[in-house]
């Protein structure tokens, strides 16, 4: 080795020089004041029938959704997502950025980057179609049934030490889809459904296997009841998304209720959105005390 | 009938507390919104510590609650320059210049700068992986190199929680060395050297037993340290767990996108690259 630890000598063209000025890809390009093509498609000709929800399936899939699949994921979006409640933890920050004057977009863009959360949001929006797949699998390849699958994961280790709710090791439950902060019945599950028996997706077996999952802990006494994020996980992935797709697809899924939190705010007085007075500060720290000057010098 | 008092009680709305361990409010006199006291950890803010303590020993009491050391203040701000401007070819700083070369709110150029700056990759996350490997390996060579050579730094997560489950993409190299490095970068050497030397450094510091040990490390990751690796060392010396250092990075590596993004802001879209033959489309499959 040589003064600065030269030890990958042997590399005569850098991994990074092919690259420059080289972005290969097939998503898409603009040619400007002509056309756009996406995904080998002339959008506004191939793709010019395409609702907003279908080119974003089609973006995240490379195929073209049927008209069933986009009434099915717009309507997931619209029934599930966008709550218009100022107090939930994402709309929270439109409305905070609304109430203090900042912009709408920054409301909107920081309360979307939010909702990847632990106990709701991307993260067991993702996690909840890993955890069906995986049972799934497990079904399949196993001899080993269902209630002996909820009961491993719910006896294992960390089932006790991790919580989604608080502590320094905050993660997403070992079963993520299943239990619910503040309210235990989810009330987006019927209108869902019925949506998706309209359509004839209410049978499928990953969505089955969600509800018999449900079942099964009601039978085990555990009063973990399915999410809608137990739900959604289902329904997408009868629809051949993986984990990684479902969790792109959610990615804007609340951002009508953050837009509309952070509008209505706008309209309300400045600073009216639940004012905090001094008093409601309850302080656990440390008693007054002195600071002690360290005498420090930062240069030489 | 319940009596008056009563139904009055429950009208009143639940005033739920905000509890902290950082910070305390008294109230002024005549305006319950607004104090006329704040105290930090203890400490008076505008009484006590305005004046007396430097930016950098306030940003520690803020995230540790209590006082730094000489020595820590002194890590803490030279480590702080360091990472405060990676230079205009760093992808947050890219993120905080390309909002800005569109003319966009400078809010978003930090928010762009952080949303890029928070990954795997020279990012906040590679920050909290690099220090979670401190805490495993601490100063023992044998570790280090099992650790990195059999990259049982993958298998943290899911012995920390009991699942794999997560958004953010796999890791694509050791946390704290250069994925596509050919050697250890000058600033990043001369960095590590510097933070190791300071007075009162010490006996067992992370960044001295680095610094000895920089090169086993890199054979064993088959790359060179990188930057983000001096940092986890350091956080790891001022006993900032992961979480803390991850924040704290982020933080500190704000100045430069701001700077870079106040001067592109002003030099509008022409004078930032938009790459106009940089695209080969490749055929849809």
């Amino acid at each position: 080795m040589n003064g600065l630890g030269s030890f990958q000598t042997e590399i005569r063209v850098h991994p990074l020089a092919s690259w420059e000025e080289n972005w290969t890809t097939e998503l898409g390009i603009w040619y400007p004041g002509e056309r756009v093509v996406f995904r080998g498609q002339d959008m506004f000709k191939d793709l010019s029938t395409l609702p907003w929800m279908g080119l974003l399936l089609y973006g995240i899939t490379g195929k073209v959704p049927n008209s069933q699949q986009i009434r099915l994921f717009d309507g997931i979006w619209a029934l599930a997502a966008s709550f218009p409640d100022p107090r939930l933890w994402n709309n929270r920050i439109g409305a905070l950025a609304g109430t203090a004057r900042s912009s709408t977009t920054l409301g909107v863009s920081a309360g979307i980057a939010v909702s990847e959360a632990i106990i709701y949001g991307y993260q067991p929006l993702m996690a909840a179609m890993e955890s069906l797949l995986a049972i799934s699998n497990r079904l399949q390849q196993d001899s080993t049934n269902l209630k002996d699958i909820l009961q491993e994961k719910l006896a294992a280790k960390h089932a006790s030490s991790t919580k989604p709710a608080s502590g320094k090791n905050r993660c997403v439950a070992q079963l993520p889809g299943y239990g619910r902060p503040i309210a235990a019945r989810d009330e987006r599950i019927e209108p869902l459904m019925k949506l998706a028996a309209e359509l004839g997706f209410d049978k499928g077996p990953m969505l089955t296997l969600a509800f018999s999952i449900e079942q099964t802990l009601a039978d085990m006494g555990q009063t973990l009841q399915m999410n809608v994020v137990g739900l959604m996980a289902g329904l997408s992935a009868d629809q051949g998304l993986s984990p990684r797709e479902h969790y792109e697809y959610g990615v804007l899924c609340f951002s009508a209720g953050i837009l509309h939190c952070a509008v209505d705010a706008a309209k309300h007085p400045a600073a009216a959105f639940f004012p905090l007075r001094c008093a409601r500060i309850h302080y656990t720290g440390p008693a007054l005390r002195q600071w002690q000057s360290k005498n420090t010098q930062l240069i030489g | 009938m319940k009596p008056q008092q009563e139904v009055e009680e429950e009208l009143q709305p639940i005033m739920e507390p905000i509890t902290t361990d950082i910070w305390h409010e008294i109230a002024d006199d005549n305006d319950p919104f607004v104090a006329k006291a704040c105290i930090c950890a203890g400490f008076n803010v505008f009484e006590d510590i305005l004046g007396k303590a430097s930016w950098i020993e306030y940003l520690y009491l803020l995230f540790q609650q209590q006082q730094p050391t000489p020595y820590e203040i002194k890590l803490l701000n030279d480590l702080a320059v360091a990472i405060a401007n990676a230079g205009p070819r760093d992808h947050s700083i890219q993120a905080a210049m390309s909002a800005a070369a569109g003319g966009s709110t400078l809010a978003s150029c930090l928010m762009a700068a952080l949303a890029v700056g928070a990954g795997q990759l020279n990012g906040g996350q590679e920050i909290f992986h690099a220090v979670t490997m401190w805490q495993r390996c601490g100063n023992d060579v044998v570790l280090w190199r099992h650790t990195l050579t059999e990259k049982t730094y993958l298998n943290f997560q899911l012995e920390i929680n009991g699942h794999e489950y997560g958004t953010w993409p796999k890791l694509t190299q050791p946390p704290g060395f250069a994925l596509h490095g050919l050697h250890c970068a000058a600033p990043t050497l001369q960095t590590l050297e510097h933070l190791a030397n300071l007075t009162d450094t010490p006996t067992g510091s992370t960044l001295r037993w680095l610094l000895l040990n920089r090169q086993t490390l890199e054979q064993a990751s088959q790359l060179p340290l990188s930057m983000t690796g001096v940092v986890a060392a350091t956080f790891t010396q001022l006993k900032l767990d992961p979480q803390q250092s991850e924040l704290l990075y982020l933080l500190l590596r704000l100045p430069g996108a701001a700077a870079h993004a106040l001067e592109q802001h002003r030099l509008c879209w022409r004078d930032y690259p938009f790459h106009p033959q940089g695209i080969k489309l490749e055929e849809y499959q």
